[in-house]
């Protein structure tokens, strides 16, 4: 594609797609600054806001027979209400609150993403990996505190061979630590993937402008492409977040029952 | 790539790996976080939870509503039913009684009517023998003439008392 | 010179790692097919099982997330 680009001439098709991911001052050029007002800040506040536009404001009827957005809202709360006490147990609805945040930032942000010259703040690593360690912490620290020692049982798996089990328990503990890794890379990847993967299909879309031959097939193609690839990061932007939550929740678990 | 300095920003590198906008990135997240929580632990979470159990309790206290007003119509149902019953028990004995009535006035007028007929009879009957009795008063006194008259003919001597014997048991035999 | 040929193998390594694409796909797969199977089996369990049906999905594509995170790396970062 690179080549074709080239071929093109210098007015040809502009391949950038990652320059969406890019980190930019709200207001004028220079550094970034800790709390510099940025498209970071924007769209997590975007973000706030349809949350409270979902949650509280759609909820301000408090009525019995529900509106159309009071019951998308209560819809969410029994969503997720359910899974973890599915997956946690009743004693992890202690955490419903901040997984209920967790759920509802990330979905948020992913489909807020989504918009035309949006900002997708779970797209980056910074992000992610901030709300991982969140979750691993919580976990780790509160599997110490309910079971002090005990918690190291998790992995001594007590229903494997003997000679098997330091074997396992090394794996268990790579396996715990590397938890926080994928947790947040593959909230992150998925993302980037399918907004750079839009980004591409949209840079082939004005090949009409540049030789009508080639671009009368290429361009109705790429239309079609970023059109079904939308759909499909729709689906990518829920399953994902559904998944960061019901894995904080499998975690939630080992930490609330370690014996397994 | 690696080797070219940060020149223009588009041009290289991943912008998720600038590691000069994790800072920024992590404040405004965290801040982001806090008030979401925030919102959500004060007011939304606890409002819908109240929603919901306020509608459980609507719907519980419906259901019994509902339950009771079936009882009661089960009720009115089988009050309608025994009152139907006894119309009709009702209804059956005024026919039977009605029925018993009419059958003791045709009863009386049967026998009235029978008891006229034999005494009708009797009097036929008497009337009749009496008409007998006289036939046969008669057929002796014609024959005890016709005899007399036959033996005084004959030359005889008609005795009264002998022809009407002999009449008499002529007439038995 | 030397650069170009650093920055050839760069690109050759990214296309590479877009072959973990067709591992991850193969996984998806697998997980989505051998559930579809189970649930026709027993279509009463299968309700019970679809937060784990995702979980084996997103664990299953998480690695091919992270070959294509490696050719963007390889693309972007080397």
């Amino acid at each position: 594609m690179a080549t074709e680009a080239q071929g093109a001439g210098d007015g040809g098709l502009v391949f950038h797609p990652m320059d969406q991911f890019m980190v930019k001052p709200l207001f004028g050029a220079g550094e970034v600054g800790f709390f510099t007002l940025t498209n970071v800040t924007l769209w997590m506040a975007l973000t706030v806001a349809a949350i409270f536009a979902l949650l509280v404001l759609g909820t301000a009827g408090r009525a019995t027979i529900p509106s159309r957005t009071q019951s998308i809202a209560e819809l969410a709360y029994d969503f997720v209400r359910k899974m973890v006490e599915d997956v946690a147990g009743k004693d992890g609805l202690v955490f419903f609150p901040y997984i209920m945040t967790l759920f509802l930032f990330i979905l948020f942000a992913n489909v807020l993403g989504l918009l035309p010259m949006a900002f997708t703040t779970t797209s980056h690593i910074a992000v992610t990996a901030v709300l991982a360690m969140m979750v691993f912490l919580t976990v780790t620290i509160v599997g110490f505190v309910r079971h002090g020692a005990g918690f190291l049982s998790l992995f001594w798996v007590s229903s494997a061979p003997l000679p098997l089990r330091p074997v396992l328990a090394l794996i268990e503990v790579i396996s715990y630590f590397v938890r926080p890794v994928s947790h947040s890379i593959r909230l992150a990847g998925n993302m980037m993937a399918g907004h750079a993967v839009v980004k591409v299909f949209a840079a082939f879309a004005p090949m009409i402008i540049i030789s009508t031959g080639i671009g009368l097939l290429v361009t109705p193609l790429s239309i079609l492409a970023i059109a079904t690839i939308y759909a499909l990061e729709l689906l990518v932007a829920f399953i994902q977040a559904y998944v960061f939550t019901i894995l904080t929740c499998v975690y939630l678990k080992d930490a609330l029952h370690p014996h397994h | 790539m690696a080797s070219e300095p940060q020149a223009t920003e588009s041009a290289s590198g991943l912008p998720q790996l600038d590691f000069s906008t994790f800072g920024n990135q992590i404040f405004w997240l965290l801040v982001a976080l806090v008030v979401i929580y925030f919102i959500l632990s004060r007011v939304a979470l606890p409002r819908i939870a109240a929603v919901l159990a306020e509608r459980q309790g609507t719907i519980t206290n419906d259901l019994a509503a509902a339950e009771d007003l079936k009882v009661k119509a089960v009720e009115a149902e089988e009050a309608y039913k025994k009152a139907l019953a006894d119309a009709r028990t009702e209804a059956q004995k005024i026919v039977a009684e009605t029925k018993a009535a009419i059958k003791a006035d045709l009863d009386k007028a049967n026998e009235k009517a029978d008891q006229e007929i034999k005494a009708r009879t009797a009097e036929g009957e008497k009337a009749l023998a009496e008409i007998r009795d006289g036939a046969l008063e008669a057929v002796r006194d014609v024959a005890k003439d016709v005899t007399a008259e036959l033996v005084s003919a004959m030359g005889g001597k008609a005795d009264g008392r002998s022809v009407s014997a002999a009449v008499t048991a002529r007439m038995k035999g | 010179m030397e650069g170009d040929i650093v920055q050839m193998g760069a690109y050759i390594g990214a296309g590479l790692a877009c072959m973990g694409m067709g591992g991850a796909a193969v996984g998806v797969g697998n997980v989505a097919g051998n559930f579809l199977a189970g649930a026709l089996r027993n279509p009463s369990a299968a309700g019970g099982q679809t937060a784990t049906l995702f979980i084996g999905i997103a664990f299953a594509e998480a690695l091919g997330i992270f070959s294509f995170l490696v050719a963007l790396l390889l693309m972007f970062a080397v």
